[in-house]
């Protein structure tokens, strides 16, 4: 299967590329990695006139922590999240993630923003970022601007990006001591979408009381979701308190809205959802280490 | 219709060049318009892992990789794995374990162990299995291909 023709433009500076975009409007199409753009090409559910290859521009495959924030590029490869000593210790939800996106082989060139800015509810790391207190960065002809994780999905597909906006930074705080992340997956096959995933950011006290609690949803719903109440029902409460653990996860059950397909039927994926809820919090717990 | 775009890149340790549309799928450019075959189309849709080249290092699908996207690249196809007339430990631990049947998937498996020995000489079983996750095989049912993975890491090792 070919791809439908298109101009293809390989700009080496992220202005270039947002004055293409901006002249070209919405026939314009930002590639990164490729790897969820160039399936849907060859099948024919995109056609731009124009790709924007930003895979050429330097200095956006960063990954490191400055002013609080742990700061990776949009053109991190997602193999390279993975490999990271730094994610595995003090990121593991990113880590847990990075791990279960596709096959090893797409993670080679799927990149942080791209998988960000694809604004598929099935991709993984949307639902580390509502977790996460996530933020995007984003430059375009208006200048810079960062959008908030729970504000940047939109919809399916959709995202808070205007058409002459290029996702530049993904962003998470620098987490407190004492706080640890998790990311669960249920896949038919390795390399499948999610039937459902889970990812659980949380800090708690010396006394091991939650202080701080995210939960995102992925697959679940148009969007990647963010499990509000049951992020509130655990706050204040201990993670070895099965009564509260039960309550979230029974919230965040209710938080999902999942549509019944060859992944399983809507009400498996919200069983899926309220047990890995559980052990989301169980692990990211353990991994918080906050027993003291 | 949109212009041909001038590329060059070097596979298997020679400098080529094509003229080439932007819609150029880095596996037919290898195919096609390079002759380089042993490359195989098998689900054309970034599943099966039968395309599997390196790119720049990195095992990657062709069939999901733009040609212009590898303008000033380095690949490696299964062909350039061979060092002369002498197969690769990889090569050689697929024949002597047989890691094939019907053979479609081997030149992707191929690369994909080739890569997954150059990060990690020695593996374990399950990082084997992890390493070929993204090939399929339909015949062997992986068995004989992670024997052969980990006699190729035995015989690598050895020579060292």
């Amino acid at each position: 299967m070919n791809p439908p023709e298109f101009e293809y433009v390989a700009p080496k500076t992220v202005q270039e590329a947002v004055d293409l975009l901006k002249v070209r409007g919405e026939w314009a199409k930002v590639l990164a990695g490729g790897q969820s753009l160039i399936p849907l090409l060859k099948l024919r559910l995109a056609s731009p006139a124009l790709l924007v290859d930003i895979g050429k521009v330097p200095g956006l495959d960063y990954l490191a922590e400055s002013d609080g924030h742990l700061r990776m590029g949009a053109m991190v490869r997602v193999a390279d999240l993975n490999r990271s000593a730094l994610l595995k210790k003090k990121y593991p939800a990113i880590h847990d993630a990075s791990g279960v996106i596709a096959d090893p082989l797409v993670r080679n060139l799927g990149t942080v923003g791209g998988n960000i800015s694809h604004g598929d509810p099935a991709n993984d790391l949307p639902a580390v970022m509502l977790a996460s207190e996530g933020e995007m960065a984003a430059t375009g002809s208006g200048g810079n601007r960062v959008i908030k994780a729970e504000d940047f999905f939109t919809d399916t597909f959709t995202t808070a990006l205007a058409h002459d906006e290029i996702l530049t930074e993904v962003r998470v705080p620098v987490p407190l001591p004492r706080s640890g992340g998790a990311y669960l997956k249920v896949e038919q096959k390795v390399g499948d979408f999610a039937s459902a995933g889970v990812a659980v950011q949380l800090s708690v006290d010396r006394a091991s009381m939650c202080t701080k609690v995210g939960i995102g949803l992925t697959a679940v719903g148009p969007t990647a979701v963010k499990a509000k109440k049951a992020e509130e029902a655990m706050l204040g409460k201990q993670v070895t308190d099965r009564v509260a653990v039960a309550e979230a996860a029974a919230l965040a059950a209710d938080a999902a809205t999942p549509t019944s397909d060859i992944r399983g039927t809507a009400e498996y994926k919200k069983r899926l959802v309220r047990l890995l809820v559980a052990r989301g919090l169980k692990r990211a717990s353990e991994r918080a280490g906050g027993k003291e | 219709m949109a212009g041909k775009i001038h590329i060059s890149l070097t596979v298997n340790g020679k400098e080529r060049e094509a003229n080439v549309q932007p819609r150029r799928l880095l596996v037919h450019l290898l195919r096609e318009d390079l002759g380089l075959t042993g490359t195989h189309v098998g689900c054309d849709t970034t599943h099966c892992g039968a395309c599997t080249v390196m790119l720049n290092g990195k095992a990657v699908k062709s069939c999901t990789v733009l040609a212009v996207q590898a303008d000033g690249a380095e690949v490696l196809t299964v062909e350039g794995l061979a060092e002369g007339e002498e197969l690769s430990a990889v090569q050689r631990a697929f024949i002597a374990k047989h890691g094939l049947q019907c053979g479609y998937c081997t030149p992707g498996m191929l690369i994909a162990a080739h890569a997954l020995l150059q990060n990690n000489p020695d593996p374990t079983d399950e990082e084997i299995r992890d390493g070929i996750s993204g090939n399929l095989c339909r015949c062997t049912g992986y068995t004989k291909i992670i024997d052969s993975v980990r006699y190729a890491a035995k015989i690598k090792n050895a020579h060292k």
